[in-house]
Formats: structure tokens, C-alpha cells, sequence
């Protein structure tokens, strides 16, 4: 008879799983990156061109889930964290998908030449930043086992080793981006000048993948310590 | 008088199939909330909770439900204005009975979320207040009820958040949880039972010719919760822990262990709400009954037949096999937010609250309790989002359902009036 009854109009959608499957979308859009400049550096546009699509494709699921979950995030709901702490993790995750798909567009775009110094280290930074982008979504993995824990003891204890370990990762990547763009300097004079400054970009941008996989972290550390 | 004579069979007759539908309707919607915490939580099937409610609903009607029913009966309104017309009650009382199914049914075809309390009682006092004037109402009793009905969320609640915190403490926050889990569950589920039998118990079984001293309800209480607890601890000890699950979520062993306890506590619920909705739903039927047998005697002082809490327990039964089902299903696809042991804890909670106020004597609201009790576990940042704006439908809810109640049973006590006179 009823078709909605108190009980069930209390419960209001839980924004914790798409939050997870959101970082799932937004990393995948990062692992694909490394595949970008693997297939920069073989000089196969083909594959660019593939890579780049399908990085474009999971931006835009990334982006469905964002929208979806922030249009069902009224202010009536009671959540278990602050409504906009939660937003802005999801803000960051959104970040690492929005940067992988920069990164890809302007590889397609502009067509560009790996120094050949340059194409190991760019490789190892970005295979790191997926690193870094894999440990939030672990992180995130989290949410469900904070809820049943009230974001407290040692779940919570938990969830801050594994934010610890993410800073640590991002700062491996700081350095391996500094070293870089140290070799890219090294060599400007030899390289045009446009496609050095290109190429300090997207190093700038590669780094941000991890840069923001660590707000995500620091954000959701936040969520911990109310 | 001569009326009562004339029609007492027919009268009873009228009350008793009024009080079918007004129970079939609990059946029919409000069980399925009750029981919606525990299907929901996926502690049980649709077809487990109908078996469990079917018995409980029953034997709590049976043995608990005679304070309620006594309350509508006898508690909300002062028939002295009327002891020589003793049909002006009896059409009273099968008015409010129709009015509170009616609105009832309206209701939860719309979905809202009115209390089956809320309509007998508005019903009830509709009914004092147009047929016998507005001083027949003890308007003291319905203030204490009105205030149960704050009161009893709040506490159902306060319980929840207070279970779920232990369960923290004691099972979820510590070195391994799943040990911890089998080592406290049988404990958990002893509380069920004790905290159960003892509130049911203490004094409080006069209509079964069966009164137990303050001690004595004690000791038959931990009797009772310790054995229930052997059944729970040898249950408990048969789940064993699940690797795979546990990779993806770190307390799904854990959670199994409560599977087996929210069998317990949805029993316990489906009593509570039998003690409490279906002797609401019974309580006109009652007073019926008790006018007729004693010739019109307004100032009866007869105990509650057995027989009619047994009727009302039979039309739960009745409209949960009919209908009920169907709602349960769909509440129990939409509270997938509730694992065992948050299940757990709101509904443990819930059925404590309503059966201490049913032993009162208070009629509560069950769903509103359930809800608050829910509020509680989320309050304990244990749910993913909970939706506040039902609790402005419950307001409205309730200042709704107690002038339409009264009004509607208006209608129908001078319907009523009007064939019989």
C-alpha cells in the first residue's frame, strides 16, 4: 500500500559510495597517463590519440558522478562529516581527473618530442603520481569502515598512516619533478623556447596529480579530527 | 439502556469488524516498519520477519498490550456526563475506532508518515469532545501522552546513540573486533531479553491471572535473558570469519556475528509494537465490549478479555500475509545504509523505549520511535546521510492527524447516532 513510510524517506542516499567511485574514475584518468608518454616516446600519435580519448571519457564519467552526487547532497541531510569538507574532497578528487585530462589534451594538441635525458625520469614521476593517486583511493576505500567506526580509535588511527604514507609519496614526487625540471634547465638552450616551457608545464601538471591525491588525503584527515 | 439491550450482539459485531480493519491496517503498513530496520539491515529475509512478527505481534498484544489498551479504553475520556446513555460510548468508541482506521489508510497511501497512536487517540478525544462536551476529555492524561510522544523519540534515540557507542568501544575499536564481537554478542543479546521480560513482567501480567513480585520478575527475567542468550551464544558461534569479505570491508566478519543477534531484537520489536499498536487498535473494541457485557455499566471495572487482544493480534497477522509483505519488501530495498550492528542498536533501542512506555501505559508512536532511534546511530555519525526532513513530516503529521482523527470520528459518532436513534 504505502510506497515510501517514514522509515524509508529518513534514509537519504549515502554520498560515501560514489565518493569511492568517483577517486576510482578520477585515478584511472591518472594510471592512463604514464601510457601517454610511453606512447610519446615510441613516436605512435596513434596511441596518443587512444590514450587521450579514452582519458577524456573517464573525465567525463568522473564528472556524471560529481554532478549527480553534489545534486543529491542537500543541506537537509544529516551526514557523518561536515557537508562541505566532504565537497571539497570531492573537489580534489575531481582535480586529479580535470589535471590527467590537461596533461592529455595538450599532448595532443601540440605536438612534442621527449628529450631523450628527459624520457625516463618523466616515465618514473608519473608512474609515481599514480602511486600517490592509487594510495587515495585506498584512503577513500576507508570511508566505509569510518562511518561503522564513527570516524574515531583506531580506524581512524588507521586512515592517518595511510595519509602519512601519501605525503610521503608526493614528496618523492616533488623531488623527482624538481630533478627534472633541474635537467630541463640544463638543456634550454639547446630546445626551443616554447617547447621549454611547455615542457616545465607539464611537469608542473604531472606533479599536480600527486599534489592533489595529497589534498585528498589532507582533506579527508580533516573529516577525522572534528 | 433499551439500546444496548437491543443491539449489544450487533454492536459487538461492528466493533469486532472495525477492529479487524483497524488492525488488518497496522498489518498492513506499520509492521512493515517495524520490521523495517531489521529487513533492511539484511539480518533477515521479508519471509523470516513475517514469520517473527506474525508470533510476536501476537504474544505481545497478548501479554503486555492490556496497560494501552486500558489507557484508550478508560484513561483519555470521562464518561460521567453520560452514565445514563451508556450508547453515546459505544458509538463513540466505534467511531473513533473507523475514523483512526480510515485516516490511517489514507495516509499511508500517501505515504506519510502518521502515527496509528496519534489517530486513535485524536479519534478518541474527537469523539469526547462532539459527543459528550469538551470538559469529558482528561485533558491532564492526553498532555502526559502528548509529552510521551516527544519524550519517547528522544529517548529511543538517546538508547541508540548510547549502543552504538559500546558496541565502538567494546567490539569495533579494538585488536580484533570479530573476537570481540562473539565474546560481547551473547551479552547484547541477554540485554534484549532481560530488559524485555523484566519491563513486561514487573506486575504487569494481572490480566493473566499471573503477578510476579518485584524480585521474582527480576530473577524470571535473567532466567529468561540467559537462556535467550545460549540460543544467541550458540548461533554466534557458528559464524566464522570471512577473509575475502573482510579485504573489502574490515568489519564484514564482524557484522555476521550480528546477523543472528537482530533476529532477536527484531522479535523483540514485533512484541513491543503488538504490546503497544495493537491494543491502541483494540482498545475501542474493548470498551465496546465491556459496555455490552455489563448491561451499559459506564464506570466498568471489568479486566480486559483475552480474546480481544488475541482478535487484534489475528488481524496483523492477517494484513501483513495480504499486504504487508509488499511494504516490507520495499522498505527493506531502500535501508541498505543499515548494517547488522547499526540495525542492531536502533532497533534494540526502539523496542526497549516502546515497551518500558507501553508498560506505563503511554500509547507511543513505533515508527516515530524507530525513527528517533535511527536519528541515534546516525547522531553517532554511524549512518551515511539521513535525511532531516522527515522529521518536519512527522510534525506536520501530527498536527495534522490529531484534529482530522477527531473530526472524522465526529462524523461518523453522529453517522452512527443518527441509524441506531
Amino acid at each position: 500500500m504505502a510506497r515510501t513510510s517514514a522509515l524509508t524517506s529518513l534514509f537519504g542516499r549515502s554520498p560515501f559510495k560514489p565518493m569511492q567511485k568517483h577517486i576510482g574514475v578520477a585515478a584511472s584518468c591518472a594510471a592512463e597517463v604514464p601510457a601517454l608518454f610511453e606512447a610519446l616516446s615510441t613516436g605512435d600519435h596513434a596511441k596518443v590519440v587512444a590514450v587521450k580519448d579514452r582519458i577524456y571519457e573517464l573525465e567525463q564519467e568522473a564528472d556524471d558522478i560529481k554532478n549527480e552526487l553534489r545534486a543529491h547532497l542537500p543541506k537537509s541531510l544529516l551526514l557523518p562529516v561536515d557537508r562541505r569538507d566532504l565537497l571539497e574532497v570531492l573537489d580534489m578528487q575531481d582535480s586529479i581527473a580535470d589535471t590527467a585530462q590537461d596533461i592529455a589534451g595538450l599532448l595532443f594538441e601540440r605536438p612534442m618530442e621527449i628529450p631523450e635525458n628527459l624520457k625516463d625520469p618523466l616515465l618514473a614521476l608519473s608512474r609515481r603520481c599514480v602511486d600517490a593517486c592509487d594510495q587515495a583511493v585506498k584512503i577513500i576505500g576507508e570511508l566505509d569502515e569510518l562511518v561503522e567506526t564513527g570516524f574515531r580509535g583506531r580506524e581512524s588511527d588507521r586512515v592517518s598512516e595511510m595519509v602519512a604514507e601519501l605525503n610521503k609519496i608526493e614528496t618523492d614526487t616533488d623531488e623527482m619533478g624538481t630533478e627534472l625540471v633541474r635537467r630541463l634547465f640544463a638543456q634550454e638552450d639547446q630546445m626551443k623556447p616554447v617547447s621549454v616551457m611547455f615542457w616545465y608545464q607539464l611537469i608542473q601538471w604531472i606533479g599536480d596529480l600527486a599534489d592533489y591525491a595529497e589534498k585528498v588525503g589532507n582533506r579527508l584527515r580533516l573529516l577525522l579530527a572534528r | 439502556m433499551e439500546l444496548i439491550a437491543q443491539y449489544g450482539t450487533v454492536f459487538i459485531v461492528i466493533a469486532v469488524i472495525f477492529g479487524l480493519y483497524m488492525t488488518w491496517g497496522i498489518g498492513a503498513n506499520d509492521v512493515a516498519n517495524v520490521m523495517g530496520t531489521s529487513v533492511g539491515s539484511g539480518a533477515i529475509t521479508v519471509t523470516t520477519a513475517i514469520i517473527i512478527a506474525g508470533i510476536f505481534e501476537f504474544a505481545g498484544a497478548a501479554i503486555a498490550g492490556g496497560h494501552v489498551t486500558a489507557t484508550i479504553r478508560k484513561g483519555i475520556i470521562d464518561p460521567t456526563p453520560i452514565v445514563n446513555n451508556p450508547e453515546i460510548l459505544v458509538f463513540g468508541m466505534l467511531a473513533a475506532l473507523l475514523a483512526a482506521a480510515v485516516w490511517l489508510m489514507i495516509a499511508s497511501m500517501r505515504g506519510w508518515p502518521v502515527s496509528t497512536t496519534h489517530s486513535i487517540v485524536g479519534a478518541v478525544v474527537g469523539f469526547a469532545m462532539a459527543g459528550i462536551g469538551i470538559d469529558a476529555v482528561k485533558w491532564g492524561k492526553i498532555g502526559q501522552i502528548m509529552a510521551s510522544w516527544v519524550v519517547s523519540p528522544l529517548l529511543g534515540g538517546t538508547i541508540a546513540f548510547l549502543l552504538m557507542i559500546s558496541i565502538r568501544r567494546l567490539i569495533l575499536n579494538t585488536d580484533n573486533p570479530f573476537q570481540s564481537a562473539k565474546r560481547w554478542g551473547p551479552v547484547y543479546v541477554f540485554l534484549v531479553g532481560f530488559i524485555m521480560s523484566l519491563v513486561t513482567l514487573f506486575k504487569g501480567l494481572k490480566h493473566l491471572n499471573l503477578e510476579l513480585s518485584g524480585p521474582m520478575s527480576f530473577l524470571v527475567a535473567t532466567i529468561i535473558g540467559l537462556a535467550i542468550a545460549a540460543i544467541g551464544w550458540a548461533m554466534i558461534n557458528r559464524v566464522q570469519i570471512d577473509e575475502t569479505a573482510n579485504k573489502d570491508y574490515h568489519f564484514a566478519s564482524v557484522e555476521k556475528v550480528f546477523v543472528p543477534m537482530m533476529i532477536f531484537t527484531a522479535c523483540g520489536m514485533a512484541f513491543a509494537h503488538g504490546s503497544n499498536d495493537v491494543a491502541n487498535g483494540v482498545g475501542p473494541l474493548a470498551a465496546v465490549y465491556g459496555l455490552v457485557q455489563s448491561g451499559g455499566e459506564v464506570a466498568q471495572k471489568s479486566e480486559m478479555p483475552i480474546w480481544i487482544l488475541m482478535l487484534g493480534g489475528f488481524g496483523i497477522v492477517v494484513g501483513l500475509a495480504t499486504f504487508g509483505y509488499r511494504v516490507m519488501r520495499t522498505i527493506g530495498t531502500k535501508i541498505t545504509e543499515l548494517t547488522p550492528t547499526r540495525g542492531f542498536c536502533a532497533t534494540m533501542a526502539a523496542a526497549a523505549t516502546v515497551v518500558l512506555a507501553s508498560r506505563t501505559g503511554m500509547p507511543v508512536s513505533t515508527t516515530h520511535i524507530a525513527v528517533g532511534a535511527v536519528m541515534g546511530v546516525g547522531l553517532a555519525r554511524g549512518i551515511g546521510a539521513l535525511d532531516l526532513r522527515v522529521i518536519g513530516g512527522i510534525v506536520v503529521s501530527w498536527v495534522v492527524t490529531l484534529p482530522i482523527g477527531g473530526i472524522l470520528a465526529a462524523l461518523f459518532f453522529f453517522t452512527l447516532k443518527g441509524i441506531f436513534t
